[in-house]
């Protein structure tokens, strides 16, 4: 990996990241942390679980690029672990959109309390009026 | 190169082969770079087989939260955020460390290696520490995966028989103990390797009893009661009217689907409308709830719905928490091997490897805390 520029002897293959550069890397991640518990407390409905795995993923890229050393890692191995990703695509969709067909609920249902027989039932006043 | 000046100390080696190479190499390997890449390749494939691993535990998660998202978000209130947030710092501090670790060992800092070693090693042992406080105290409350969950809102503070964090404690104890044994030998016996090895080992399983502290601390603030004095005042309203009818309802709404059975249906509709009654009539003294929290609450604090958040909790965090059991037995070899001076520009490896590990780990934590934690 003569490209990094280390050409200095006994460094040939190492790649050190510069100590200002983990510190960064590291303040962002805390950075990041408090933005994801902070937007807890703001009810922006669906959109909740989007806005908190967009802030995860992007922590999670700055951990793989620079502490993992993906940026200066061989591309073949890049190219190997993300690859997990998209296979682990595959397995999330293929398997909620196949749950989302066919079981409408695996939580049994019984033993439930006033809100669950009003939702099967309709509220008292409904069912009278019938 | 330098490869073939540090092959001449190891002339001694005990190879039966008449090439030179450095001990750290392995004979089937032409370069030290060559070996290097060979064990980045494999802990990379490893890697990958961790995120599959993990995805199917991700993947009941994702299920299970789209089937019942209110589930998830009631029960997410148990949870405390701030031991989640702490520990989430805990873990991304112990990744920079070990990110410097590795920069220590590819540029010969054989001290800062150690530090730095030792540091993520302290974090890890806080981690647990933090962890402990949460599972304990929902253990003692009764928040168990489905099947033990037994926690009761009526009565949020049962007498429980067993001090939970006694007993996750007592391993933790014993290990210090043990390092502390080995430090006071080896400072009698003045031998300075093993005194360099304990020193920070010592420090690193006190740090777990930090990790209690911390969480002690943090679990005591209100954060942590909040969610439950939520649930006491919601289910302390309801509970009574729901308790008393329940049992027998079950059977009439067996009976009242069949069509035919007319009586057993006016009296489950009539049954439906004291229980309304009963329910509102009680509600009104609690006017201070939020409405949206007390239909959360009721709706899922079932010992069925809510295990089965709690099963997906615990077996995520669990298996997560053995991840970094793994990792604290790879920091202590490595540690280890660091005070012997086994790193250096060329063979920094099995640092930058169990780096890697540690790093998944992290990354894995970053997602399961939002997941988790902050289900709004």
């Amino acid at each position: 990996m003569s490209a990094h520029g280390d050409s200095k002897d006994g460094y040939d293959f190492a790649h050190p990241i510069p100590v200002p550069m983990l510190l960064a890397v590291f303040f962002a991640l805390v950075i990041l942390t408090v933005v994801t518990v902070a937007q807890a407390s703001f009810d922006i409905g669906s959109l909740d679980i989007l806005v908190v795995m967009i802030i995860a993923t992007v922590k999670a890229g700055l951990v793989m690029a620079f502490f993992m050393h993906m940026a200066y890692d061989k591309p073949f191995n890049v190219i190997i672990f993300l690859s997990s990703f998209a296979f682990v695509a595959l397995f999330l969709i293929f398997t909620m959109s196949d749950s989302n067909l066919t079981s409408p609920d695996f939580i049994p249902a019984e033993g439930d309390s006033i809100a669950d027989v009003q939702a099967e039932f309709g509220t008292p006043t409904a069912v009278a009026a019938e | 190169m330098s490869t073939i000046e540090a092959a001449a100390e190891n002339a001694h080696d005990a190879h039966g082969h008449d090439h030179d190479h450095p001990s750290f190499l392995a004979h089937h390997f032409d370069t030290p770079e060559q070996q290097f890449d060979s064990g980045k390749l494999g802990i990379w494939l490893f890697l990958v087989t961790e995120i599959l691993f993990f995805s199917g535990m991700f993947c009941a998660y994702a299920i299970l939260r789209m089937l019942r998202p209110d589930v998830f978000e009631g029960c997410s209130q148990f949870l405390n955020t701030k031991l989640g947030a702490i520990n989430t710092g805990v873990l991304l501090f112990s990744s920079l460390t070990m990110a410097w670790a590795v920069r220590c060992s590819q540029v010969k800092q054989d001290k800062g290696l150690v530090a730095m070693l030792a540091a993520t090693l302290s974090c890890a042992m806080i981690f647990l520490g933090v962890k402990a406080i949460e599972y304990s105290h929902k253990w003692e409350i009764g928040l168990l995966p489905a099947g033990l969950f037994s926690f009761d809102p009526a009565n949020p503070h049962p007498e429980t028989h067993a001090n939970y964090l006694y007993y996750i404690c007592l391993p933790f104890a014993a290990v210090l103990a043990g390092t502390l044994i080995w430090l006071g030998v080896s400072l009698i016996r003045r031998d300075k390797f093993q005194i360099q090895c304990a020193m920070p080992l010592t420090v690193a399983a006190a740090c777990f009893f930090v990790g209690i502290g911390l969480g002690m601390i943090l679990e005591g603030g209100d954060s942590g009661h909040e969610s439950e004095t939520v649930a006491e005042q919601t289910v302390d309203a309801t509970d009574v009217a729901t308790l008393a009818i329940a049992t027998d309802s079950k059977v009439l709404e067996r009976l009242a689907s069949d069509s035919a059975n007319s009586g057993a249906q006016s009296e489950l509709t009539a049954r439906r409308q004291q229980l309304d009654v009963a329910g509102s009539a009680i509600m009104q003294k609690g006017d201070e709830i939020a409405g949206a929290i007390v239909d959360v609450e009721q709706n899922v604090m079932t010992p069925k719905k809510a295990g089965v958040f709690f099963s997906i909790y615990y077996c995520m965090t669990g298996v997560h928490a053995i991840h970094i059991l793994v990792g604290i037995g790879f920091l202590v070899w490595l540690l280890v091997r660091a005070v012997r001076r086994d790193f250096n520009p060329q063979y920094f490896g099995p640092v930058d490897y169990v780096g890697l590990y540690w790093h998944l780990v992290d990354l894995i934590w970053i997602y399961l805390f939002p997941l988790l934690y902050l289900i709004r």
